[in-house]
């Protein structure tokens, strides 16, 4: 009975922390130190992965299209697979292991040290306090993460392709930006959109539900990232089914 | 005044609570007293909003308290000053910004108000000093003055203490009592109390109850005796 109305305390949860008034004045200076922690604190994180996002697809696609199809296609398969599907997923499984499971210790320690009790006698929300500013900083950090991803992940694919991969430069480029769709991107961004919000909210969630001292804490952080994750996955298929289904 | 109607809590197969009910008068100092485990802090955490009972209500002049219902107890709960006995600073904020915190939250005080009257409370409970300091760099009775501090510094009408008293040495002890006794003397807050400190609770206490196997009961004026004969 519990698991089958978690999704429903789960949406709660989330309705909750967005809903009321934001109060912008106390609000915006939590939320931009958030951004900057879950943001900018991602970016050596995320520049790494996309480098070899960047170099992996290129060898992949190579090594599939070679002498099947002309070569500025490579161009084409890695920019189309880095926007659609790798930048916006794998950036978010980055960010999941390391916002959400952050989320929920954070949270989790504060509730088990009454701290959040203490926001609540004190008159202060504190899904406006803590949760508001984490899940609006993912949301808005993530889509721009992905972007990062995107660019570093399509420079290094070309850099490889016309060093190692006999593709060249020109043929790679105008593979990239001749079948450049505004559907691609925009439905990557939306994933990421999507997916900020999803791990925000996961980290939150266990996290205000921890009990049980250090353990629950140590509970709550892998269901945090393992929600998540699962949580990218079935959004990722949804988004799927709405922009690219032909 | 606070009333605590019939007020039930258990614990898997332990009941915490029996059917408790309790009135704190406005503006009077009132002590649960029981040793560790008997349920004053699941009282008192009830009593607050922050646990909700099995059965029961809470009112605060008349109006139940709506346990879970952070935007509906706003204006009953919301606001109260309560000393936990951890104390429950913000490891990420510095002594002063953990009692400015309520002010800067819920009040429309500039700046340089906030400074003010955190100045003027820390300096009240003698830790104008540690200011600057963050709580991991604070003791045990040092995070409880600051604890009182954040508490007192909203001027709330009614404050909790969860074990003011226990684990801290004997001057910083006696340090938290003549505070407590000097709000009292000026009858300026409803105060509850709970400790298992008898020496503490029979200076403190207008009213005094003891807390035993559930139930609550009227203790004015007990004595030591009495006490250990009800603990064994």
């Amino acid at each position: 009975m519990k698991a089958l109305l978690a999704p429903i305390d789960y949406l709660g949860f989330l309705a909750r922390s967005l809903a009321g008034s934001p109060d912008l004045r106390r609000t915006w200076p939590r939320f931009m130190a958030q951004l900057w922690n879950h943001g900018v604190g991602a970016l050596p994180v995320v520049i790494i992965t996309s480098v070899f996002i960047g170099l992996t697809t290129a060898v992949q696609t190579t090594y599939q299209l070679m002498g099947v199809v002309p070569k500025y296609f490579v161009g084409m398969g890695v920019g189309r697979l880095v926007l659609i599907e790798l930048a916006p997923v794998l950036t978010g499984f980055i960010v999941a292991g390391r916002s959400a499971s952050a989320m929920a210790a954070e949270l989790g320690a504060m509730r088990v040290s009454e701290q959040v009790d203490a926001l609540e006698v004190m008159g202060i929300d504190p899904y406006r306090y803590l949760c508001l500013p984490r899940i609006l900083a993912t949301c808005v950090g993530l889509p721009v993460l992905v972007v990062v991803t995107e660019v570093v992940a399509v420079f290094t694919a070309l850099f490889i392709s016309a060093r190692m991969l006999d593709v060249p430069a020109a043929a790679f480029t105008y593979g990239v930006t001749h079948f450049f769709m505004l559907r691609d991107f925009v439905g990557g961004i939306v994933k990421a959109l999507l997916f900020g919000l999803l791990i925000g909210t996961s980290g939150c969630y266990f996290g205000f539900g921890v009990s049980g001292g250090a353990q629950g804490v140590g509970r709550a952080t892998t269901r945090a990232v393992v929600l998540s994750a699962v949580l990218i996955l079935l959004v990722d298929f949804v988004i799927a089914l709405i922009f690219f289904k032909t | 005044m606070i009333r605590v109607e019939a007020v039930s809590k258990r614990f898997r197969d332990t009941v915490v609570l029996d059917r408790v009910s309790l009135e704190v008068p406005d503006g009077t100092t009132t002590v649960i007293l029981g040793p560790s485990g008997v349920g004053k802090t699941v009282l008192l955490r009830i009593m607050a909003g922050l646990m909700a009972p099995d059965e029961g209500q809470v009112f605060y002049d008349g109006r139940r308290v709506r346990f879970g219902r952070f935007a509906d107890n706003r204006g009953l709960t919301g606001g109260l000053g309560y000393v936990f006995q951890s104390g429950a600073l913000f490891d990420s904020l510095t002594v002063a910004e953990n009692v400015a915190l309520p002010l800067q939250e819920t009040t429309r005080l500039s700046g340089a108000e906030i400074r003010r009257r955190t100045e003027e409370v820390l300096q009240r409970v003698g830790m104008a000093e540690s200011a600057g300091l963050f709580p991991r760099a604070l003791s045990g009775g040092m995070t409880r003055l600051v604890a009182i501090a954040r508490a007192l510094v909203a001027d709330p009408r009614c404050i909790f203490f969860d074990e003011p008293t226990t684990g801290l040495d004997p001057a910083i002890r006696e340090r938290i009592c003549a505070m407590i006794e000097e709000l009292r003397e000026h009858g300026e807050r409803t105060q509850v109390v709970v400790t298992h400190d008898l020496e503490a609770a029979s200076l403190l206490a207008d009213h005094m109850y003891m807390l035993r196997a559930g139930k609550l009961v009227r203790a004015d004026n007990v004595r030591k005796e009495d006490y250990e004969q009800a603990y064994p």
